[in-house]
């Protein structure tokens, strides 16, 4: 079922006559969204968690945070800037995973269904504005 | 640059004791007017290819990813972060550093989870997507008074920036007179947003960014090279200025009780969680042609981020020990005024006019960003797709948005007025409660969670609103102590004064329950098409091509 763009602000013009349903069972597309979900949803946990236990550290074990480790820079100090290292690090590892991974295979599968989009607008040529 | 004396005279004249004033006055305005006169004749230029509604909302879609990242960094990094973050850190030391941590790391959620498929599956705003495959009005309707919601919060903010840095400037100490400074700012910014539209609004962030990131940089090098490029020595001034070896250590604010304490964990969880839920940061990501720019973007604004925030560690620190918090709390503008204090001891009037200057910018840039999103969510997702049914003449669909925009001025005129006084950044962590609690909860339900419905979307955005605003308005924030907006009432029921450790889980509940408990099912049709689209990108709008 294809949208129709007066009633749905959301469908554009360039999505009708593609079998959705299909594309979403299909292995490819299956293959994708695990690709996809298998790589961001354990590193979107792993750095709240290590962000919660940073702010948990900081409020109820300042003793421990309050450690020097060179000079007047600290336990706490450190463990802040680490933060920042973390997260220099996934985004520049999501980015590469990205590219290499995760682009290719929605750029064929996007391809493969434009086709098949252009094929059938050939077929049933409705006039369209 | 004939216009100088001529804004400059009746401002000056208004400033019934001059005597407080830091730095030269003439130059501070004449600085600021300087930008306002570029950047309003950069707005003019770009205006001239404002013609569709894309072009108006969403800036033709024909930024660069480059470009997008440094207009989404100049749209985030706030008075808030500026000012509110470098007075943090002068004042509270450790826990001040919490807001860039917290501020920064967030990136990661929109990064990660949202950016890419926001860009494939919508159109000009937040509820486009919310909406994409649930029933369109109730979500649009509920995702519109959330967008307006936040954004009011997040005004308030920056426009009580603008108040405290006036009255340091121009030593402006009366009520009126920093009234009248937020009125004309409120007024400029209606300006570019109605000239200029998305285009417009954008490159004034663009321009702003690089100016505060540099602003920024140049005041970092130069404290390090006081202190013969040791962070350690700079900490070790600051303990000394202050009388106060707490400052290093977390603590200092938060640590005083098992409340306090709780209010630290509701704070960091409310900063992580609320970016990747602002609508004003969203509608950003429509702005670039591709997912693939989106993420380029993300990647910019994530470097200048992190960047930035590394950079107001030193210069509050600086702050703590060239100025101290003593001399800070006392001057005109208080806790935001650590900043712009901070350059007129480094480099006199002109570094201090120079810095002012992009602060203001910074409140004007941040204010159009957040003015062109509520109107953009009110006209389309309202007006159009509820009133009109989506049935409404393009043309008076911008008209719509250009009458919401002179609306949301004058609220935050008003609101700003209000406002005066409290530390930017944490007025700017109670929008990011509620953009936490209203909108990203269902933002992350109905991208990743194929069970979710429109009950669950409806009850979680209006129960995370409702319960985050009343939290707030219950809390010390409103009433029951000095600093409150109230100091005379005592009506604060709730001890800490972010609401995001309740408001947040709860709106995660309520979607989760809503969702379970409704039988009818959602469309599975719309729902493979959302997948689909948000993960390959088919059918994603395209750019404008002029």
């Amino acid at each position: 079922m294809a949208s129709t763009p007066p009633v749905d602000p959301n469908g554009s013009v360039a999505t009708t006559g593609i079998d959705f349903p299909a594309a979403q069972r299909s292995t490819e597309f299956q293959r994708l969204r695990s690709t996809h979900r298998s790589f961001v949803f354990p590193l979107a946990v792993a750095f709240l968690v290590w962000y919660l236990l940073y702010v948990v550290l900081a409020i109820y074990a300042p003793g421990f945070m309050s450690t020097r480790v060179a000079g007047n820079i600290n336990l706490g100090l450190v463990l802040g800037l680490l933060q920042f290292v973390t997260t220099f690090g996934i985004t520049a590892a999501y980015v590469r995973f990205a590219n290499r991974t995760l682009d290719p295979q929605a750029t064929a599968l996007r391809e493969h269904l434009e086709s098949q989009q252009s094929h059938r607008a050939e077929t049933t040529q409705e006039a369209r504005p | 640059m004939i216009a100088v004396p001529a804004v400059s005279l009746p401002i000056v004249q208004l400033a019934d004791t001059p005597t407080s004033t830091v730095g030269n006055p003439a130059i501070n305005i004449s600085i600021f007017v300087s930008f306002v006169v570029v950047t309003l004749v950069v707005v003019i230029r770009a205006s001239k290819s404002t013609a569709t509604a894309a072009d108006y909302y969403a800036g033709g879609r024909s930024f660069s990813g480059t470009q997008n990242g440094l207009a989404i960094a100049g749209d985030y990094l706030s008075a808030a972060s500026f000012l509110g973050i470098v007075g943090a850190i002068a004042l509270q030391g450790y826990d001040g550093f919490l807001y860039s941590i917290g501020f920064f790391v967030a990136w990661l959620v929109a990064l990660l989870l949202i950016a890419e498929p926001l860009r494939n599956t919508g159109k000009f705003t937040m509820a486009d997507v919310l909406s994409f495959r649930l029933r369109q009005r109730p979500v649009r309707v509920a995702a519109s008074i959330s967008t307006l919601a936040v954004t009011f919060f997040y005004l308030l903010a920056q426009m009580a920036g603008a108040g405290a840095l006036v009255s340091l400037l121009l030593g402006i100490g009366s009520k009126a007179g920093q009234s009248l400074v937020i009125v004309i700012v409120g007024v400029i910014m209606i300006v570019y947003v109605l000239v200029g539209g998305m285009k417009g609004t954008t490159w004034v962030q663009i321009i702003k960014a690089c100016l505060l990131v540099t602003g920024v940089a140049v005041m970092t090098v130069w404290i390090l090279a006081m202190f013969g490029f040791n962070f350690s020595s700079i900490l070790g001034a600051a303990v000394e200025t202050n009388n106060n070896p707490a400052m290093l250590e977390p603590g200092l604010k938060y640590g005083v009780s098992e409340i306090s304490k709780l209010d630290f964990i509701s704070l960091g969880l409310a900063l992580v969680l609320g970016a990747a839920g602002l609508p004003h940061v969203l509608m950003r990501f429509y702005t670039v042609p591709t997912a693939k720019e989106a993420r380029k973007s993300v990647v910019w604004a994530i470097s200048l981020i992190g960047l930035f925030y590394l950079f107001t560690l030193v210069l509050g620190f600086g702050a703590a020990a060239l100025i101290g918090s003593d001399r800070i709390k006392s001057a005109p503008g208080g806790v935001n005024s650590a900043a712009p204090l901070l350059a007129y001891e480094l480099g006199g009037s002109v570094l201090m006019g120079l810095i002012a200057a992009v602060a203001f910018a910074t409140i004007l840039a941040v204010v159009a960003g957040l003015a062109i999103t509520a109107s953009a969510s009110f006209a389309h997702d309202i007006y159009t797709s509820v009133i009109k049914k989506g049935n409404s003449d393009p043309r008076q669909e911008l008209r719509v948005a250009k009458t919401t925009v002179v609306i949301i001025g004058v609220i935050s005129i008003l609101g700003g007025i209000g406002a005066q006084g409290q530390n930017v950044a944490f007025l700017v962590a109670l929008a990011f409660a509620v953009a936490a609690s209203a909108n990203l909860p269902t933002i992350l339900y109905s991208l990743y969670w194929k069970r979710f419905t429109t009950r669950g979307a409806v009850l979680s955005m209006y129960g995370g609103l409702i319960l985050s605003v009343v939290l707030i308005v219950f809390s010390p924030v409103m009433s029951g102590s000095e600093t409150s907006m109230l100091p005379d009432a005592d009506f604060a029921i709730y001890p800490l004064s972010n609401p995001g450790i309740i408001s947040i889980p709860a709106s995660f509940l309520l979607g989760f329950i809503g969702s379970i408990t409704e039988r009818r099912r959602e469309d599975p049709v719309k729902q493979a098409e959302m997948e689909v689209r948000s993960l390959t990108g088919v059918g994603a709008e395209k750019a404008v091509n002029h």
